[in-house]
């Protein structure tokens, strides 16, 4: 009667083992073309932002027959330069792709990182979302000139809470303070490490106003809970019936980007492929379905104008930084 | 009782055979990947989610449940059975739950910590069922100062487990405060003991201290005492899996109060499961001393498992209440099932019960679906997980070494992770060879990061006017408490000393 409860629990294990070490085989394989297997890096824990991201991608790719396999490897860490500098390391690789964005741009520029977005192939900008400016329902600020006024006098008084240092949050607070003669050094910005707890510092009544996702807090808004005053977005975005800053006289504007980069070092052909393959995956029903469910922007941009994008955004981030002085 | 007419809905739609398979998967499968050391619930949920996409969505969510619950239920058997926690909210069920096992009462701690489990899951789900919007406007009430006080109270409270030596104690702690300071300090971006590396940036992961510590410390330790002590090549497993009356008349209260301290916690964003296992922990330990309980600390003390556990528990009930009402994810776990509900379209948050009130009662009726089938699979699989301490000591420890590497590199894949778990190993087996506590540690490490943030968030509000701290009633309270409890502790600490004198 023993020996086959050990055999059981003992092939169990075995086949877990098997199981992981599979999974293992799989990313540390050699190079494979893209078309048959393509492996898609998360720079974020399960369940962080570039994680829903790439799986989005990783079931596009799949369901719309873009790719025979498409697998999700998750490299944690620092904003996602632990995944920037592991992808680096590896050059030449073609069959493999980086979810990327704003926040590790932000990343890079505070953490001084050796990688940077110059090491790495843009491929794709695929989809935008956008940060608000939001006060609970009950907050004596009604709109945005309320807020500025009591800010410009009070900036220390005044707190703003929202996401980690270097996020868009983040960047983007800093960018309106200057844009309205508050010194950015001034600003008391509270740093949260998710968008979860700096929603319930604002419910708590901790902080002043808030900085956060906009689809993070849209039901919030909804549900008449927190008011927003105002959203990043350059343009007023449909079905959101929230002013911008640029429409209000603030001239500040950032979105929370996300795409694929590839490694350093492939060749042009490789390149055209991967961007191919993208093009491919952003048109699958899936894919425009996310879109849909995650109230993304579809911002399908690639090859130079989006090369000049990162450019850009890297000289803001920059920039902000600087003014911050970090 | 309109709640409860839903809720039966809820329950006629999971219902079916088909359904009970899914469960029944889904719970095996998240036992299986939560009891590898270093895999927790966390990780069990994001493996096993693509799997559920195929399903549709009753289905996905009632193999959920199973996952849910499964993966929970794994951290704590890999506790007791090899001390590697597979999460840190099983931290405090390993103390005693280890120590139940190696004096061969594994089946025994296993079924105590089924059956806790199932109390505080089902209390806390029960009592989202029924007041989930009421509860999720506790949550709001807590700023930083309330945090900050709930830090210094659990502290306090847990500074029992210092108590046989304050210096051992208090070195301990001061080991674990220094691991927790390695990072990147959030309030302010600047890197601490990083010496450069940004793989360091994040910190050293809780689980990599925790299993480097208690699982690797252990290795070590048994390896430097092969040939000097007596040979005993295996753990006797002498109990049955089966608890007699007196067992369950000393568990059942153990179990409740497990459940009081951790269903409130389950709300709030910061802190997690860790702080209420721990609370529920210290106050057994000083329940413990009061009664001159001489099996705590020692052969294992069945209460000082079973609160811990219940609590653990209760906490992950409640979690999903606050991530089902308020969209708030208050653990890594629930991060990753907000992914999941996003995925068949639904929102969690305050709207989330008038736009899909179907799928959510069907969701809250799998949790109790999945609750009855772990508790029932687990029971008779007590005695066989047990078991597994038959396999000879050099082989059982072989193993451990590697599912603990194992474990630790699937969740990062670092390298450098590796290294950091052999050197506090090697802490780890120094402090069992100079008698210090491993508890203190464990505790600074969660507690720690979390008192200071608060304080710092605290008066970045108030822009330095200590006058917060104690602004609120609940800040208020809790310091009062703490001051009464204080002065107790010393009223008896003095009388303790004078009898002895005598």
């Amino acid at each position: 009667m023993k020996k086959p409860l050990l055999n059981a629990v003992f092939g169990l294990v075995v086949a877990l083992v098997a199981a992981l070490a599979f999974v293992n085989a799989g990313t540390a394989g050699g190079t494979s073309t893209a078309r048959n297997k393509l492996t898609l890096i998360a720079p974020a824990a399960p369940g962080g932002g570039w994680d829903g991201f790439a799986r989005e991608g990783q079931q596009a790719l799949k369901s719309g027959g873009v790719v025979n396999n498409a697998q999700v490897v998750n490299v944690p860490g620092a904003g996602g330069t632990i995944g920037l500098s592991q992808f680096v390391q590896m050059p030449g690789r073609e069959d493999a792709l980086l979810a990327t964005g704003g926040v590790m741009v932000g990343a890079i520029e505070l953490g001084d990182n050796p990688e940077s977005m110059v090491d790495v192939v843009p491929i794709a900008r695929l989809a935008d979302d956008y940060a608000a400016l939001v006060v609970p329902a009950d907050s004596k600020f009604k709109t945005l000139d309320d807020f500025l006024a009591a800010w410009k006098q009070n900036p220390g008084g005044t707190s703003i809470g929202g996401g980690s240092l270097g996020s868009i949050d983040h960047l983007l607070s800093a960018m309106v303070a200057k844009t309205v003669g508050i010194d950015p050094r001034d600003v008391n910005y509270i740093a949260y490490s998710g968008g979860g707890e700096a929603l319930t510092s604002l419910l708590s009544h901790t902080t002043s106003a808030g900085m956060s996702g906009y689809n993070e807090v849209s039901d919030q808004i909804e549900a008449g809970t927190l008011r927003a005053l105002a959203i990043s977005s350059d343009e007023r975005l449909e079905g959101v019936d929230v002013p911008t800053f640029k429409e209000q006289g603030v001239d500040a504007a950032m979105s929370n980007w996300r795409g694929f980069v590839a490694t350093p070092g492939i060749t042009g052909e490789a390149k055209a492929e991967l961007i191919r393959i993208v093009g491919e995956m952003r048109s699958s029903d899936h894919w425009q379905e996310a879109l849909k469910r995650n109230n993304w922007t579809d911002t399908f941009t690639t090859g130079e104008e989006f090369e000049q994008y990162i450019n850009n955004e890297v000289a803001t981030a920059q920039q902000i930084v600087k003014d911050l002085g970090l | 009782m309109e709640q409860l007419e839903l809720l039966m809905g809820g329950f006629a739609s999971a219902l079916t055979p088909i359904n009970l398979l899914w469960v029944l998967i889904g719970a095996l499968l998240g036992t299986a990947v939560g009891v590898l050391p270093g895999l927790g619930s966390a990780m069990a949920v994001a493996l096993l989610l693509p799997v559920t996409f195929s399903l549709e969505p009753t289905a996905a969510f009632i193999m959920f449940a199973g996952i849910y619950f499964g993966g929970l239920f794994g951290d704590s058997t890999s506790g007791i059975l090899l001390n590697t926690p597979g999460h840190s909210s099983a931290i405090a069920s390993t103390f005693e739950g280890h120590r139940m096992a190696k004096s061969g009462q594994a089946a025994k701690a296993l079924v105590t910590c089924a059956i806790g489990a199932f109390i505080g899951g089902l209390i806390a789900t029960t009592l989202v069922v029924f007041f989930a919007p009421t509860l999720v406007k506790m949550a709001t009430v807590f700023g930083p100062a309330e945090y900050f006080a709930l830090a210094v109270f659990a502290f306090l409270a847990i500074s029992a487990v210092v108590s046989e030596s304050v210096i051992r104690g208090i070195a301990a702690l001061g080991i674990g405060l220094a691991l927790a300071l390695v990072g990147i300090d959030g309030p302010s971006g600047t890197a601490r003991f990083t010496v450069g590396m940004p793989q360091l940036f994040d910190g050293i992961s809780v689980i990599v201290i925790t299993v480097g510590l208690l699982a690797l410390g252990e290795v070590f330790h048994i390896a430097s005492r092969i040939h000097r002590d007596p040979v005993a090549t295996r753990i006797e497993t002498k109990g049955r899996a089966r608890l007699n009356l007196s067992d369950f008349k000393k568990a059942l209260p153990a179990w409740l109060r497990g459940t009081a301290f951790g269903a409130p916690f389950g709300l709030i964003p910061a802190g997690g499961a860790e702080v209420p296992t721990f609370l529920a922990y210290g106050t057994e330990k000083q329940l413990a001393k009061r009664r001159d309980d001489p099996e705590f600390g020692t052969t294992g003390s069945i209460r000082g498992l079973a609160a811990p556990e219940a609590a653990a528990n209760a906490t992950a009930g409640t979690a999903m209440g606050a991530l089902l009402a308020l969209g708030l994810p208050t653990s890594a776990t629930a991060a990753i099932m907000l992914a999941a509900f996003q995925q068949y379209g639904m929102q969690p948050g305050p709207l989330l019960f008038e736009r899909s009130g179907n799928l959510v009662w069907a969701l809250l009726a799998s949790l109790f679906i999945g609750l009855v089938i772990l508790v029932m699979i687990n029971i008779p699989f007590a005695s066989v997980w047990a078991k597994l301490l038959s396999i000879p000591k050099h082989y059982l420890y072989a193993g451990i070494t590697v599912f603990s590497m194992l474990g630790v590199y699937a969740v990062s894949s670092a390298v450098l992770d590796l290294w950091l778990l052999i050197a506090i190993g090697l802490i780890g087996f120094l402090m069992r060879r100079y008698n210090i506590p491993l508890a203190p540690v464990l505790i600074a490490v969660i507690l720690g990061p979390m008192a200071e943030t608060e304080l710092r968030r605290a008066l970045a509000v108030s822009e330095g006017d200590l006058g917060i701290l104690v602004d609120s009633p609940i800040t208020v309270t809790l310091y009062l408490v703490l001051a009464a409890a204080l002065a107790l502790s010393a009223v008896q600490h003095l009388r303790h000393r004078a009898s002895r004198k005598v």
